[in-house]
């Protein structure tokens, strides 16, 4: 299945990209962040929380559609 | 009861007082208010290792912060009793000493406008997906944070 990844701020910044398409087996978040971090090595010094479709989630949850997963840098907002 | 699409809360640039005063104009008509209360976010040239910053560069996850802001907007209505509630949140770049967030809540009495924006300020603090990009004079820059 093929997953949307958007990545926001400094996230975007350590891995000069904001958006890609990828291909996976349905995974954990957990999974999906290590094969990351592998591909980005600078994610992981970096503070992030993960959404699947626009709801934040945990690391246990499980993808096994095809979502828009969005990793999401310490909020700024006001 | 369907459900309501979010409303688009960003605006490019600053906020300006122009457009401020004229949202507040826009409420003579419902006389039923008898009290406004204003939040106003300011950015802020804080002196960062001897740099000033100049200015925060905004970006969201716009769809998903809609979405929130929309959130907040439901639980604050459900939780006071407001007459009409409106936010305005920047995108782009806003020089220190310019308005990057407007929050304005009406009622008819006062004591609940002071609880509401409080609630409303503090949700969109916490739960929105907004950065920013703290720029310095030198152009160099680092994230911003909410505590």
């Amino acid at each position: 299945m093929q997953l949307t990844i958007k990545y926001f701020g400094m996230l975007a910044e350590a891995t000069s990209i904001t958006e890609e398409q990828l291909q996976t087996e349905a995974c954990s978040v957990s999974d999906l962040l290590k094969k990351l971090k592998n591909q980005y090595p600078k994610l992981n010094d970096k503070d992030f929380k993960v959404a699947i479709n626009q709801e934040l989630v945990n690391n246990n949850y499980r993808i096994d559609n095809e979502v828009e997963v969005a990793l999401l840098p310490p909020f700024a907002g006001g | 009861m369907e459900k309501k699409k979010p409303k688009n809360v960003f605006v490019q640039g600053a906020i300006s007082s122009q457009f401020i005063g004229e949202s507040i104009a826009k409420h003579q008509t419902k006389t039923s208010i008898g009290a406004h209360n204003i939040f106003l976010g300011q950015v802020r040239a804080d002196e960062i290792d001897g740099k000033v910053i100049t200015a925060i560069d905004y970006t969201a996850y716009e769809e998903m912060a809609n979405q929130k802001f929309h959130e907040i907007r439901e639980a604050t209505f459900a939780k006071y009793n407001l007459t009409c509630m409106h936010i305005y949140h920047s995108l782009g770049a806003v020089t220190a000493g310019e308005i990057c967030l407007f929050v304005f809540v009406s009622s008819p009495r006062r004591k609940v406008v002071f609880e509401a924006l409080e609630y409303v300020v503090e949700a969109i603090k916490a739960d929105v997906p907004v950065f920013g990009k703290e720029i310095f004079e030198d152009q160099t820059h680092q994230w911003k944070q909410n505590t």
